[in-house]
């Protein structure tokens, strides 16, 4: 339990990690809460290659409500970003529940290129460039200049663990064992005669609204959005790091997302021509041996 | 008497082959009918009906007054018709447990759920079925006697008013057939619970079924007590005479 509370993942790791790890650590946990949600989807059985829609639209609302409606207040943001998510997942959601397997995976990746090819056109949001944010406050109380990024990182933290004890809990009840019945057999759930089309909807729009709470957190991380948070490279990233860390637990997304973020920045200084085809190998390495994902390395531990 | 479910005038065919051809059938509450007839006769079809699986292409079906022509699987499940499948239908990469648990769960959530809440009824089914040392196991790794009666155990959560079986001892080595039949038969009696199974061994509906229906290219050829049903010149032809295991 000490050691878990200086691991780079607890809040009090903020006040002594480096700044740069701060930034690489927070931008992990805004990505892992997006996989959270890509998890509770491939539970049900349904991989969404377009989870950029919905991070898009959180960094988009979060920024826009600070820039255009002058409320700079960090909590407000994360609020109006998972809030826009979630309403648009709803709606949509009508509508991609009806739809499994290829189907599922490529009309919600066409639902995110329209996003990303409104906000390349719009010029009034800076086009393929975006824009800058900034935060002013954060719940009422005025963020102090340089610590900023160090206070916001531990709260995050603390918020994001809540939410994904809240998935733990939801995966553990009736409804996340009803979700691992319709991903083996929709067929008998009907029969059963519970309806799989809502527990679908339900999960997609929780997922969204995860999306967008990771999209808000990472427009505050990095103080800029643009179009690519909604592209379809973007999306497969996040399937990329739900693959990486497996649908085992609910921790294993942010630990996962964690080591994407490190792999990508040290590559990116020492290896940047390969970088991406070792992130091919990687992927590789994680189906042919770790099929369950990184998490099973920690399940095989305790096994021991 | 006040039949549970009645046919009328109900048919269906695909393309050229007529699987139900103005088929009329009533069943009387708290009895156990035996459906037999060569595969493609429209047993099975007729089941599929009766659940919403398949729509009748004309004719009626009730169940306890109500109509069941274009209601969906769910809603006749939630009026309290069950079925099991010829394969079963499970949730194979969870364990037995975590099946019965989905069921009772869904179960609970319409109401049904027995006092004791949701885990206690799981592990009075396990019992019930002799399940209990199969519990852990995953589904998909089951044998098939198993299967079939994990089938059969998740459509009785529901405490339905009518349970449709579609060959339940199908697969199923020869001296497991009985006692799979006795736990199910068991399960249901006193529970004031209509069956209607779908068989091809005709020792097993001659044992269990109180009334046989016979099918024959979509229509009812013979119908009443076993005795009569299974002596009757044009079943023998066409029943048991294309069905060789059957008569062994």
């Amino acid at each position: 339990m000490r050691a878990a509370a200086w691991s780079p993942l607890s809040p009090s790791a903020a006040a002594i990690l480096p700044q740069w790890l701060v930034f690489l650590l927070a931008l992990a946990l805004a990505k892992g809460l997006v996989v959270l949600g890509l998890v509770l989807l491939m539970r049900t059985g349904l991989v969404s290659f377009g989870q950029g829609l919905y991070f898009g639209l959180g960094a988009y609302a979060a920024a826009l409500l600070a820039n255009r409606a002058g409320l700079a207040d960090a909590a407000l943001m994360i609020v109006a970003g998972t809030a826009c998510a979630a309403a648009v997942a709803a709606i949509l959601g009508l509508l991609l529940a009806r739809y499994r397997e290829i189907f599922f995976a490529m009309l919600s990746l066409a639902f995110s290129m329209i996003l990303y090819g409104a906000l390349v056109k719009s010029s009034a949001l800076g086009s393929t460039d975006g824009f800058n944010l900034h935060a002013k406050t954060f719940a009422g109380f005025a963020l102090a200049a340089g610590s900023e990024r160090r206070l916001f990182y531990a709260v995050s933290v603390v918020l994001v663990f809540c939410v994904a004890w809240l998935l733990h809990r939801y995966l553990a009840s009736h409804w996340g064992r009803l979700s691992a019945a319709i991903r083996d057999n929709e067929l008998r759930v009907e029969y059963l005669g519970a309806s799989v089309y809502r527990v679908v909807y339900v999960n997609y729009v929780a997922a969204g609204a995860l999306a967008g709470m990771g999209g808000a957190f990472a427009a505050l991380a990095v103080g800029h959005v643009d179009p690519e948070t909604a592209y379809w490279t973007t999306s497969g990233e996040f399937v990329f790091i739900a693959i990486l860390g497996g649908t085992g637990n609910v921790l294993a997304p942010f630990l996962s997302a964690a080591i994407f973020e490190g792999l990508r920045t040290i590559a990116s200084q020492y290896a940047p021509n390969v970088w991406q085809m070792s992130l091919g190998l990687a992927m590789l390495a994680i189906i042919m041996f770790l099929p369950g994902g990184l998490w099973t390395l920690l399940q095989r531990r305790k096994a021991a | 008497m006040n039949p549970i479910l009645v046919a009328q005038g109900v048919q269906k065919s695909f393309g050229a082959v007529s699987a139900a051809a103005d088929l009329n059938l009533s069943f009387e509450r708290d009895s156990v009918t035996s459906l037999i007839g060569a595969n493609g006769a429209g047993k099975t079809t007729f089941l599929n009906m009766v659940t919403g699986y398949l729509r009748p292409d004309a004719g009626r079906l009730s169940f306890d007054g109500q109509e069941l022509v274009g209601l969906d699987p769910r809603r006749i499940t939630r009026l309290g018709v069950s079925r099991s499948f010829q394969i079963p239908q499970l949730f194979s990469s969870v364990s037995v447990r975590e099946n019965l648990l989905v069921a009772e769960g869904i179960a609970a959530a319409q109401g049904i759920a027995g006092v004791d809440g949701v885990e206690q009824a799981t592990d009075a089914v396990l019992e019930r079925f002799g399940l209990e040392r199969y519990a852990a196991q995953a589904a998909g790794l089951l044998p098939e006697g198993v299967r079939k009666l994990l089938d059969v155990a998740m459509a009785l959560v529901a405490q339905p008013k009518m349970l449709l079986l579609d060959e339940p001892t199908s697969g199923v080595a020869a001296a497991e057939k009985f006692g799979i039949m006795d736990l199910v038969m068991g399960a249901v009696r006193g529970q004031g619970v209509t069956v209607l199974f779908v068989e091809h061994d005709m020792d097993i509906v001659s044992r269990y079924a109180a009334r046989v229906v016979a099918f024959y290219d979509g229509r009812v050829i013979a119908d009443g007590a076993p005795g009569k049903v299974l002596d009757d010149a044009e079943v023998r032809r066409f029943v048991i005479g294309e069905e060789p295991h059957a008569s062994a």
